[in-house]
């Protein structure tokens, strides 16, 4: 499973994301591929979930990826709530 | 380590400042004078919220203004500024900002220490609450260095 995190410069805000979320798949037992990269890079990218600030929605949507947006980039325990959502849709 | 990149030469309170550009390029201001960052990046990271707007407002009353390495990060750098006033940054949830926090790397990994340090304070709200009511610098810098 592909994640890639996107923000506008691809080292601050993504990679807390990423941090973020590498943590909450260890804890849950998962295993993903997580990456975080500019909104430049992210075309042409492989991910089953692409996940973002909703400030950067309308840099992202329509690109055809199944695209998260967070508020709180910190908040570790929201995340989790969504991103475990995403995961178990993906399944389905 | 957080302790050797926000000292007492890249961490004010209670800082006055106008508007959000005013709360960037002050933050910013200690980064140069750290020896971190050109003044052409305090103009990118400014720039980057006129271009993609205030993403960077991460949460509630935190923002963690930053630019691309190569607009002109030196070295690996953060700085810290409580505000006096709050102030918006156009992020309809997480406005208004009350802690500024500039981050300079030279590239888009070798911080990652260093940001989970930061991100460990940062979503301690008990932590946030003390920072944001600090009275001082020493106060903060000890709560910075728990």
């Amino acid at each position: 499973m592909n994640i890639v995190t996107v923000c506008g410069m691809g080292m601050g805000s993504s990679l807390v994301l990423k941090m973020n979320i590498d943590d909450i798949l260890k804890k849950n037992g998962l295993q993903a591929n997580v990456e975080a990269c500019d909104l430049g890079s992210l075309t042409g990218k492989m991910a089953d979930i692409v996940v973002t600030t909703y400030e950067l929605k309308s840099q992202v949507e329509g690109k055809g990826y199944n695209v998260i947006y967070v508020h709180n980039v910190i908040d570790k325990k929201a995340m989790a709530e969504i991103i475990l959502a995403a995961i178990q849709n993906l399944k389905k | 380590m957080l302790r050797e990149l926000l000292t007492n030469a890249t961490v004010r309170v209670n800082v006055e400042v106008k508007n959000w550009e005013d709360a960037i390029r002050k933050g910013g201001e200690l980064l140069t004078q750290d020896g971190a960052a050109e003044q052409s990046y305090v103009d990118a990271m400014v720039d980057s919220v006129k271009k993609f707007g205030p993403y960077m407002v991460i949460a509630p009353g935190i923002a963690m203004p930053h630019a691309r390495p190569d607009a002109g990060a030196k070295r690996l750098g953060m700085s810290l500024l409580t505000l006096k006033n709050p102030v918006e940054f156009g992020n309809k949830v997480n406005d208004p900002v009350y802690i500024v926090v500039c981050l300079a790397a030279t590239d888009h990994t070798t911080h990652i220490c260093v940001m989970r340090e930061l991100v460990g304070i940062l979503a301690d709200s008990k932590k946030m609450d003390k920072i944001r009511s600090a009275k001082n610098l020493e106060e903060v810098l000890c709560l910075l260095q728990e």
